[in-house]
């Protein structure tokens, strides 16, 4: 159990954590998420003791972690992979930690084991790529049998097999009654991993809930609509005729219609008694990733911008003459941007391809170079949120 | 609470299981060795052309610590790598996490470090000294006269104190790029230089290297160097000061500072 109460660190005029208050509970694998920069790790290096919180306070167990007795022995850490000793080998390395808290070497011996490492474990660490780092660095939280485990970013640079096995791992342990928290930036694996989820950005509390409240609080489910494309007045119909019944209509950059609050039922009347046909309508349920995206869109510290490369000549165009392909600005999707909750999923802008896309006219779609990737609804990273589509705003 | 013993039996297995430990002290006791030899060789046969000054204050136990000038500079890599490592490598969040109480941290680790230091500064002594007095022939002296146990088993004290010396600035600094930039033109320019300026003397003679070092001349005088206001065990004390006031301002950053 480890439990913050209004746990605040600032740098100087920088506020990194900001009166954050949570609760971890063993038999769980709660998710610690948040975009870069937001105080996941710095809140983590606070639970273990590493800094000190500008005010409130975070026990571990009910006691501030600089005072546990035997502290290796109740919680483990793997906060830096890359945090030993180049020089040393992952066996010495493990065995001074062993040492600290009286674990007999054969426990090092154990947990190398455990985390695939035995075959190396007289090589210095120097050499080790970071998924082995990530497997030393797991091997060392383990190796005291704590009943508290955190983790900051455990899959980074491991292999599918071995984020397989940190997934089943962390499951495990929750299973067995430990407290385990996990910080990841990977939407789709903390959607397999986690039950729990502490959400923050700019250091402050955005959500604490279970995964399954949290996509249904957070998401943006909507309808897919599209209109034949040969008549951009139809869709001007149905747009009006679903504004006029209540519901809220946005563009998608391929023509289609993304629809909230209004159920599927209602939009395909609403479209028949409007004469209009419908080639698409489709319910999209948002994945933990969109529910995530929308929630943190506004605390997000560091936002790429268009490479613009300005600097540069623009390239020998060949036939196309002086005309700036693909170094112009990109081509704006005419979404009206305050409404426009998540980036929708690599797939969502790919334009469909319909048989009859040989009759010419596309509308608005994107240009027809685009490569065809995987479209929204096969999306594999996509989490089982509400049936409904009731608008989630 | 980590038990004393463990977090020693922990050091001591981190500080033997990485290389620069060996070859830090090797090139110690080479240096420092080598160097002393070399020096006594040289006095010995040119001994008839020094000055009559420096004939009358000849020091032979001193002169077969020539060396250490040198020699130091591999303990000060040695006590800052200890320290620094930690945090050139990000094991000290491990190790902070793991014993979560920093004074048993840095002083198990000093501790560990500087009795290693000991052992090897009195070995590199006892070498020096007899390889040293060999060479000097004539002109050498033995362990029996009064004084030279002092300043030989000094050497093994004053290398110690200079290792832990490093360790404190390094654990004030946090990083061996740093400690090592400031600590090595210091004791091998700075501290050499102004003891030779007539006016910086009477300030330079206060600075660790400086006080620590009469621990090793038998004769107060040695070499016609300069008298100095303290005894041989007032310098060691001077130098003692200087590393527990380091080691304070090491624990005092450790203790106040986010790792």
């Amino acid at each position: 159990m480890i439990e913050a109460v209004g746990l605040t660190k600032r740098y100087g005029a920088q506020t990194a954590v900001d009166n954050l208050s949570f609760q971890v509970r063993p038999g769980h694998v709660t998710g610690f998420l948040g975009p870069n920069g937001s105080g996941k790790s710095t809140t983590m290096r606070m639970i273990v003791g590493l800094d000190n919180p500008t005010a409130g306070r975070v026990t571990v167990g009910g006691h501030p972690f600089r005072l546990l007795p035997n502290a290796p022995r109740q919680v483990g850490a793997l906060l830096d992979a890359k945090a030993v000793h180049g020089g040393r080998s992952a066996r010495n390395h493990l065995l001074s930690l062993a040492q600290l808290s009286g674990i007999p070497a054969t426990r090092v011996d154990e947990v190398l084991g455990v985390v695939g490492l035995r075959d190396v474990a007289k090589k210095r660490t120097k050499g080790f790529s970071l998924g082995m780092g990530q497997r030393l660095g797991i091997a060392a939280a383990l190796l005291g049998d704590p009943q508290v485990l955190l983790f900051d970013e455990p899959v980074n640079g491991l292999d599918p097999e071995g984020i397989l096995w940190v997934r089943n791992l962390m499951k495990q342990l929750a299973a067995e009654g430990r407290t385990v928290l996990v910080s990841s930036h990977l939407m789709s694996e903390m959607a397999l991993t986690a039950d729990h989820l502490i959400v923050i950005g700019r250091g402050r509390l955005l959500a604490d809930m279970s995964v399954k409240d949290f996509i249904s609080a957070n998401s943006a489910d909507f309808a897919r609509v599209r209109t034949p494309g040969t008549d951009p007045r139809e869709r001007e119909k149905l747009t009006s005729s679903l504004t006029e019944a209540g519901g809220q209509v946005l563009s998608e950059p391929d023509g289609a219609l993304r629809v909230t609050g209004l159920p599927l039922p209602r939009i395909s009347d609403l479209a028949h008694a409007a004469d209009v046909r419908l080639w698409e309508l489709s319910p999209h349920q948002a994945s933990l990733e969109e529910a995530y995206m929308r929630l943190t869109q506004s605390a997000v510290d560091y936002r790429s911008t268009a490479d613009e490369l300005a600097g540069f000549e623009p390239p020998d165009l060949g036939p196309y003459g002086g005309v700036p392909q693909g170094y112009g600005p990109a081509p704006v999707p005419d979404v009206p941007h305050e409404a426009f909750f998540a980036p929708p999923p690599p797939g969502a802008v790919v334009p469909r391809r319909y048989p009859d896309g040989t009759t010419g006219t596309t509308g608005t779609s994107a240009p027809a170079a685009a490569p065809a990737g995987p479209t929204a609804d096969g999306d594999p990273t996509r989490h089982d949120g509400r049936d409904s589509n009731e608008d989630a705003r | 609470m980590a038990s004393i013993p463990a977090v020693l039996r922990s050091e001591w297995t981190k500080i033997r299981t990485v290389s620069s430990t060996t070859w830090t002290l090797i090139s110690a006791l080479v240096v420092t060795v080598a160097l002393g030899a070399a020096l006594s060789a040289l006095l010995s046969s040119t001994f008839d052309e020094l000055p009559p000054t420096q004939q009358a204050t000849f020091d032979p136990t001193f002169t077969s610590f020539s060396g250490m000038a040198l020699g130091q500079l591999a303990m000060v890599v040695f006590g800052v790598l200890v320290i620094g490592s930690e945090y050139g490598s990000g094991m000290i969040r491990n190790s902070l996490a793991a014993v979560p109480q920093r004074a048993t941290f840095l002083f198990s680790k000093v501790l560990v470090a500087g009795v290693l230091a000991l052992v090897v500064g009195l070995v590199t002594g006892f070498l020096a000294f007899f390889l040293g007095q060999a060479l000097l022939g004539d002109h050498g002296t033995t362990l029996g006269e009064p004084n030279v146990l002092r300043a030989v088993v000094g050497s093994g004290l004053y290398m110690a104190l200079i290792a832990v010396f490093s360790m404190g600035v390094a654990a004030m600094l946090r990083s061996s790029m740093l400690s090592l930039g400031i600590l090595m033109p210091f004791f091998f320019l700075v501290s050499q230089i102004l003891s030779a300026v007539p006016v910086a003397k009477k300030v330079a003679r206060y600075f660790p290297d400086q006080a620590g070092s009469k621990i090793m001349q038998v004769l107060p005088d040695a070499m016609d160097s300069a008298k100095a206001p303290y005894g041989p065990w007032g310098g060691l004390g001077i130098m003692a000061l200087w590393v527990v006031a380091a080691l304070v301002g090491g624990y005092v950053v450790l203790k106040k500072r986010d790792a």
